[in-house]
C-alpha cells in the first residue's frame, strides 16, 4: 500500500502549497499584484517559529500563533510602504517593485544572520501508526488538522463577518465598494495581514517537517504556490486549495516515480499547460476581454 | 536617407575609436587582466540588456525568462566548442540560432497571453531550460561543464556592435514601429493590420538571438558553467538594467549596465550588500521615478534637444 503513504505525503506537501498559495490567489483578487515577496513572508514566519521554538522554549501553538502575527504585520507593513503608492501605477512597475521587496527580505536576513541553514527543533515525537498498510506519521496528521483548521478559519472570515464581505465587493469592483463607504485601504491591508499570517503558518509548519531552513527557501514554494493559485484559478480562494493539493501530490508522484530531479520542472510544465490551454485555471470561468 | 546614413557612420567612427582605444590599452597593458575582464563582462551584459530591451521596451512583453536563452546559449557554444572541436566563431553563431529556436518555442504558446502571465511563463520556460542542462550527464549534470577561455575583447566587442547595430536599424524599422504599435496599444494595433502574434514572436526570436551569442561569450569567459548560473536571479539581474535605464530606451539601457557592472564589480566581495543595494535600486526608483533613468528617451533625444533652442528664449537676454 506504498501509494497511500505517497498520497499522504503529497497531501501534506500540498496543504503547506495550498496554505501559501491563499495568500497570493487573496492578494491577487484584490489588487491584481503577484506579490513576489510572499515565498519571503513565508520564509520569515518560519525563522520566528524557529526562533520561538528553540531560543524561547515555547510550543508548537503559541509559536505558530506568534509567527502568524509577525507575518501579518510585517505583510500589513510592506503593503503599506511599498506598494500602495503603486495602486495606480502600470502593472510591470508593481511587479518589479514586488520583486525588488523579496530580493531585499532575502538578502536582509543573509545579511543580518548568514546563509546557513538552520536545522528545525523537533517539538512532537515523530510516532507513525499503520494505516491500511501504510506508515502514517502524527506529524503529517498535524500539518493536515493545522492547515485544514486555518482554510475553515479563512472560510469563515470571508464569508461569514463584515471585512470578509468588504474583501469580497473590493475585490469585485474597488471603486463601487469605495462609493458604499467601504474603507478600500484597510480592506486591502486585511487581506496581506491575513494572507501573510497564513504564510506565516505555512513556515512554521514547512520547518516542522522538513527539519531545514535557510534565508532563501522562500523562493521556490513560494513560484510553485504561485503555479498553485493559477492553477486553481487566480483569485479563487477554494481553488488555490485545490491548486496547492494537486500540485503537492503531482510533485510526490514524479518523485516516487524516480524523476525526483525533474520534481521542480513538473510544476513549471503544469503551469504552461494551465496557462495555454486553461489560463482561468480549473475553477475559473472564462472571462470575455472588453475592448 | 542622407541623414540615416550620416548617423550610421557616426556611430561606427565612434565604435571603432573606442574599440581601438580600449584594444590599445590592453595590449599595451595599461589595463590589466582585471579590468579588461570587467569590460567583457560589460559588453556581455550590454548585449543581454539590448536584447531584452527589445522584448519588454520595445514590443512591451513582459519576459521574466531572459536567463533561460543565455543558458541554451552558453550550453550549446560550450558542447560545440569542448565536445565537437568547431572554431569559436562558429559557435556563437550557432548557439545564436540555438536560443532563436528556443525563444520561438517558449515565445509561439506563451505570448498569447499577457501581462504577468506572460511574465510567469517565461519564468517558468526558463525554469524548466535550467532543470533541463540539470539533469543532462552529457554537459555535467549540476557540476558544470569546463570551458576554456576564449572570449576576447575583440569578439566581445564586435558582437555587441552588430547587437547594437541590428536592433537600433530593427527598432527605426517598418517592423520596429509595428512592434512599438504592439507595446502602446495590441488591440489597436491589430485593428490597424498589424500581425501582432507574428511580431511578438519575432521581436521574442531575435531578443533570444542576442542572449544566445551572449551566452557564448559568457560561457567562455568564465572557465565552467552551472545551471545554478542561469536561474531566477540572473533573469532578474538583466531585467534590472532594463528597468532601471528606462523601459523602452536602449541607451538608458546601456548607461544603467555600465553603471550597474560597475557597481556590482566593486561590490563583488559583499554579495549580500549588492543585493540589497541592487533591490533598494530597483524599489526606489519603481516609486519615484517608475519610467525609469531615461524615460522613453534616447541620448540622440537629448542632443537634439540642446541643440534647437527652445523658442523665445534668445530674446530674453
Amino acid at each position: 500500500m506504498e501509494w497511500i503513504q505517497q498520497l499522504v505525503n503529497g497531501i501534506s506537501l500540498g496543504s503547506i502549497y495550498a496554505l501559501i498559495a491563499l495568500g497570493y490567489t487573496m492578494v491577487y483578487g484584490i489588487i491584481k499584484l503577484i506579490n513576489f515577496a510572499h515565498g519571503e513572508i513565508f520564509m520569515i514566519g518560519a525563522f520566528i517559529g524557529y526562533i520561538s521554538i528553540s531560543g524561547w522554549g515555547l510550543g508548537f501553538f503559541p509559536a505558530l500563533l506568534l509567527s502568524m502575527a509577525v507575518c501579518a504585520l510585517l505583510g500589513v507593513l510592506i503593503e503599506r510602504i511599498a506598494y500602495k503608492r503603486l495602486r495606480n501605477a502600470t502593472r510591470i512597475a508593481a511587479l518589479i517593485t514586488a520583486i525588488g521587496v523579496s530580493l531585499l527580505i532575502q538578502n536582509g536576513v543573509i545579511y543580518f544572520r548568514g546563509a546557513q541553514p538552520a536545522a528545525y527543533p523537533q517539538v512532537f515525537e515523530n510516532k507513525s501508526f499503520n494505516f491500511l498498510g501504510a506508515q502514517i506519521s502524527t506529524q503529517a496528521i498535524l500539518i493536515l488538522s493545522v492547515s485544514v483548521v486555518l482554510m475553515l478559519v479563512l472560510q469563515f472570515i470571508v464569508h461569514k463577518t463584515k471585512i470578509g464581505k468588504a474583501m469580497r465587493a473590493v475585490s469585485y469592483d474597488a471603486e463601487a465598494a469605495k462609493l458604499m463607504g467601504i474603507n478600500v485601504d484597510n480592506t486591502i491591508s486585511a487581506t496581506f495581514a491575513i494572507g501573510s499570517a497564513l504564510a506565516g503558518a505555512a513556515g512554521v509548519i514547512f520547518g516542522i517537517y522538513y527539519t531545514k531552513i535557510d534565508p532563501l527557501m522562500g523562493v521556490i514554494p513560494g513560484l510553485k504556490a504561485f503555479v498553485a493559485a493559477v492553477l486553481g484559478g487566480i483569485g479563487i480562494i477554494p481553488g488555490a486549495v485545490a491548486g496547492g493539493l494537486v500540485l503537492g501530490v503531482v510533485e510526490t508522484v514524479v518523485s516516487a516515480l524516480g524523476f525526483s530531479l525533474w520534481r521542480d520542472a513538473a510544476a513549471f510544465i503544469i503551469l504552461i499547460l494551465i496557462l495555454i490551454f486553461k489560463p482561468s485555471g480549473i475553477f475559473g470561468k472564462n472571462t470575455r476581454e472588453k475592448v | 536617407m542622407m541623414k540615416k546614413s550620416k548617423q550610421f557612420w557616426v556611430f561606427a567612427v565612434l565604435a571603432i575609436a573606442i574599440y581601438a582605444a580600449i584594444q590599445f590599452m590592453i595590449s599595451g597593458g595599461f589595463l590589466n587582466n582585471f579590468y579588461s575582464n570587467t569590460l567583457i563582462f560589460m559588453g556581455i551584459n550590454i548585449m543581454l540588456a539590448v536584447s531584452l530591451h527589445l522584448v519588454i521596451g520595445i514590443t512591451g512583453q513582459f519576459s521574466l525568462g531572459h536567463a533561460g536563452f543565455l543558458a541554451v546559449g552558453a550550453y550549446v557554444s560550450a558542447i560545440l566548442t569542448m565536445k565537437l572541436d568547431l572554431p569559436f566563431i562558429a559557435a556563437i553563431l550557432i548557439a545564436g540560432i540555438a536560443a532563436a529556436l528556443a525563444g520561438l518555442v517558449v515565445g509561439i504558446p506563451s505570448l498569447r497571453l499577457r501581462g504577468d502571465y506572460l511574465a510567469i511563463a517565461t519564468l517558468g520556460f526558463a525554469e524548466i531550460i535550467r532543470i533541463i542542462f540539470l539533469n543532462i550527464d552529457y554537459v555535467g549534470g549540476a557540476a558544470g561543464m569546463q570551458v576554456t577561455h576564449l572570449t576576447t575583447w575583440t569578439y566581445t566587442f564586435i558582437c555587441l556592435f552588430v547587437t547594437i547595430l541590428v536592433i537600433v536599424n530593427f527598432t527605426n524599422s517598418r517592423h520596429g514601429r509595428a512592434c512599438i504599435a504592439v507595446r502602446e496599444n495590441e488591440i489597436a494595433a491589430d485593428a490597424m493590420g498589424i500581425n501582432t502574434t507574428y511580431y511578438k514572436v519575432l521581436a521574442f526570436a531575435i531578443g533570444s538571438f542576442f542572449a544566445g551569442v551572449a551566452g557564448a561569450l559568457y560561457a567562455h569567459n568564465f572557465y565552467i558553467i552551472q545551471p545554478a548560473n542561469f536561474g531566477f536571479l540572473k533573469s532578474i539581474d538583466i531585467l534590472i538594467y532594463v528597468v532601471l535605464g528606462g523601459l523602452g530606451s536602449l541607451s538608458g539601457a546601456i548607461v544603467a549596465t555600465i553603471l550597474l557592472t560597475i557597481v556590482s564589480t566593486f561590490l563583488q566581495d559583499f554579495p549580500e550588500t549588492r543585493m540589497i543595494i541592487y533591490s533598494l535600486v530597483l524599489i526606489i526608483v519603481m516609486l519615484y521615478r517608475p519610467k525609469g533613468l531615461m524615460g522613453k528617451m534616447e541620448f540622440t533625444d537629448y542632443l537634439k534637444m540642446w541643440m534647437k533652442p527652445k523658442g523665445g528664449s534668445q530674446h530674453e537676454q
